[in-house]
This record gives structure tokens, sequence and C-alpha cells, in this order.
């Protein structure tokens, strides 16, 4: 069983041009989704800490559904079952974000939770003793130093959602891994191809990885 | 005689546990209430009560002409009295993320819509007070224990308090900073500025005090000008208190 195999550097050059199409679909589902998660994160995770019940309960159950069902499960239904009920298709780029918003948002609800939770009460009740209001001690005292703490947790999630892209080529939509497909079948040059792709993949989290240290140690004051 | 503070019958609960029981206190326009009693016999939680920062169960609360109503009502009258009392906590709370100066203009700029321009001369005016004139554009993370007590103290000011509450101000503070704290606080104190302060600093409460208070497990047990107080206390409680805390 020894293998003849040598990687073939050519063909993967060549599969480059191809698969850079991909790119801008991973990144508008990436970014878009998670533009509308940030937004939901914010008002489902204020919501899930908030003491009345019937503000709470829903956002818990939100937050509960979409963490704990897989994503793959999500776009799926989204993009094959919703159609039934709204009685028309929804296209795989619009199905696509839609899973990343409502999963991300998910979890960045945790994110906010956590972050405003750890803030210290002694910061609300001086806020409140100096006279501002509930929600200006929130937005001007509360949430700047909640938002800080939220960062790396943010950045992370971020690079976890790209990723998740992935997945979408099963419902058609022209990102990289799908990109990679539609050019193996007629190449069948799969190590290689799978390889550039795992490469661009690499290049877009770790760039990310890269501003989110920056925007860290810029932002930062010792809280 | 005004009375800025008025409680009568006041109790309060956490949960099971009766931690203010029956309390009547007034407290005069001018005066210097100091406040002293163990950990936990409700000292702390009767000033956050002034202010709202504790709900009271059942009771009469006046502060400054506003009547507060049990259980948290009469969110109206708490968002006034918010604007006219003054706190200092144990823990001095400043706003990590602004500036010392920043940490004082907050207030007056958000609550009384002061211009940037006055609130920033009130901020400098304060802080030269107070006697960290230098420190204004620094955070509060890179000031002592007690100078961060001084901005806190500045930051309360800013507001034109009637009333300033002092919950243990001094207590968190190395004993080397506990001098220039109070010696803001004495100065306040002969300005005529109103104070109810729980404290265990005894000296300073002999010194300043124009009346104190002993409280045990949530009941004024003893009050009194502060020699009478400290000198001839007639509960024994008082006695047993004080003995314990001037031994050393």
């Amino acid at each position: 069983m020894d293998s003849q195999f040598q990687f073939d550097w050519q063909a993967a050059i060549n599969s480059i041009p191809f698969l850079i199409k991909g790119i801008p679909y991973t990144l508008m589902i990436s970014f878009g989704g998670l533009a509308i998660g940030f937004a939901l994160g914010i008002i489902f995770g204020l919501l899930s800490i908030n003491k009345q019940w019937f503000l709470k309960w829903p956002a818990t159950a939100y937050i509960e559904i979409f963490r704990g069902t897989p994503i793959l499960v999500q776009v799926l239904f989204i993009f094959y079952g919703l159609p039934d009920l709204i009685g028309g298709p929804i296209d795989p780029l619009t199905a696509g974000i839609a899973a990343i918003a409502l999963n991300s948002g998910a979890y960045i609800s945790e994110v906010v939770r956590g972050g405003v939770q750890s803030i210290d009460k002694g910061q609300a009740e001086a806020g409140l003793s100096l006279g501002l209001t509930r929600s200006q001690t929130f937005w001007s005292i509360i949430w700047p130093q909640a938002f800080r703490r939220m960062i790396p947790p943010l950045g992370n999630q971020a690079i976890v959602s790209i990723k998740d892209t992935s997945l979408f080529s099963v419902i058609g939509v022209g990102e990289l891994v799908r990109q990679g497909q539609v050019y193996i079948a007629s190449t069948f040059t799969a190590f290689e191809v799978y390889f550039v792709v795992a490469i661009m993949y690499l290049a877009i989290t770790l760039s990310l990885s890269l501003i989110l240290r920056l925007i860290e140690r810029r932002g930062l004051v010792s809280v | 005689m005004t009375h800025i503070v008025k409680m009568k019958g006041m109790n309060k609960y956490f949960g099971k546990l009766h931690v203010l029981k029956d309390i009547d206190l007034s407290v005069e326009q001018g005066e210097v209430v100091v406040i002293i009693g163990a950990s936990g016999s409700g000292k702390s939680t009767l000033i956050r009560c002034v202010n709202g920062l504790e709900e009271f169960e059942s009771g009469h609360l006046e502060v400054d002409g506003q009547a507060l109503a049990p259980k948290g009502g009469n969110q109206q009258a708490l968002a006034e009295i918010r604007k006219e009392v003054g706190m200092v906590f144990q823990q001095f709370n400043l706003f990590p993320h602004l500036t010392v100066k920043k940490n004082i203009m907050l207030a007056p700029q958000k609550v009384k819509n002061t211009s940037q321009t006055v609130a920033k001369a009130t901020a400098e005016r304060l802080l030269e007070r107070v006697g960290i004139g230098s420190q204004a554009d620094k955070y509060p993370s890179h000031l002592s224990g007690g100078q961060q007590q001084r901005v806190a103290i500045a930051r309360a000011l800013a507001m034109e308090p009637r009333l300033m509450l002092f919950d243990e101000p001094t207590s968190a503070l190395d004993p080397e900073m506990i001098g220039e704290v109070l010696d803001v606080m004495r100065e306040l104190a002969k300005e005529g500025m109103t104070m109810m302060v729980v404290t265990h600093e005894m000296g300073f409460a002999r010194e300043v005090a124009d009346r104190v208070i002993y409280i045990h497990e949530g009941q004024i047990v003893e009050q009194g000008k502060p020699d009478d107080v400290f000198d001839n206390p007639e509960n024994e409680r008082t006695q047993a208190f004080l003995s314990r805390v001037l031994a050393h």
C-alpha cells in the first residue's frame, strides 16, 4: 500500500482564482450575520437579566434553543423548512445570514449577560446615588465597562461564526467550501484544493485575531 | 428647626431577618450625625435607606421634604432625593473607565444638564479643594486609595448636595491614608454640610460629630453628644461596645 501521492503545487495555485470567488460570500454571510447577531445579542442578553419574567423567559428560551441545536440543522430548517410555512423560497444567501445571525445572537446574548453581570454592583449604586436614572446609569457607566470585557469573547464568537459558514455549502451558497467542492468535481485534486481552502480560512481568522488584539491593546484602560 | 431627614417607626427586613427595628431618627440641617455599632448592626443599611439604595418595609421616611414610600414606592420622590443627597462608599466606586475629571463631571452633565465648560470648572475647583488638583486627567486606578476616596467626595459634592452620606469611608484604606480623607470630611463639617457618617473612627466621631448614635441589632440604643456617649454611656450594650473598640 505504498502511496505514490505527491502534492501538486501547480494544481493548488491554479485553484486559487476560482476559490477566491467564494471569499466575498463567506465574509458577507459571516459579518452580515454577526452584525445582526450582535444586535440580537444585546437585546436578548439584556432581556435575559431582566427581573420581569415575561421578558426574561422568552429571551432565555431563544438562547437555549439556538445554543442547544446544531447550526447545520438550523440552516437546513430555515432553507428547506421555512419556505413551506411562508409559501415561497428563501435564497441561500439570506438563509445563511439568518442562520449565523440567530445562532451567534444566542451566544452573544450570553456574552452580553456575562459582561454586564461582571460589573460590580457598587458601580450602579454610585451612578444612582448621583441622581442618574437607571438607563443613564446603565448606558454611561455599566455598558462601557461591560463592553470592554466583552471584546475577547466577541472576537472568539466571530471566529467560530466565520468557520460555521463552511457548513452552508449544503444549501448551495457559493462560499469557500462550496467553491472548493465545485472545483474538485472537475479536477479531482481534493488534497490540494481543501488545503488552499483551509489556508484561506486561516488567513481570514488570523487577520481578525490580529485586529482584535490591536483593539484590545489600544482600548483597554486597566479596569 | 428644619429636619432634612425624618425617620419614624421605620422597619427593614432582609428576608426574615429584621435588620432595622422601629427606627426614629431626625437629622437637622447642618448637623453631623455619626452612627457607630458593630458590623452587621444595621448602620450601613440605615443610611442606605436615606437615598433608596435599600428599600424599607414599613414606617415613614422623609428626606428634604420628600416622603419615600415603603417597598420602593414613590420613584418620583426618590429621583428628587438622589439629586440632593450625595454618598461616599467604602469601596470608593469610582468609574474606572473615566478620568478623575470626567468622574466628577458626569452627574452634573447628565442630571442637571450643566454645560461641559461649567462642569469642568466645577470639577477642577473641587479637585483643588480636596487637594488633588494635579490628578484630574488620570484614571482612578492610577491613584492611591486615599486619593480615590477624595475624588469620590468631590464627585458627590459636584451635585451640590444638601446632605452627604458616608458609608465607612475609611474602612478600605491603608492606615496612613485615613487621615487625609478624614481631613476633607472635617473641612466639610466645618463649612456646615449636613452629614450622616457611618464609621469606626471613634476619634473622628468624638471630634466632629454633633451627635453620636449607637446601633445594636437594628435598634438605636443610645444617642447624644459625643462626650456623653463616649465618656458616660448609659446603656450597658454601648458600654460593652465602646470598651471593645476603644481598648486598643
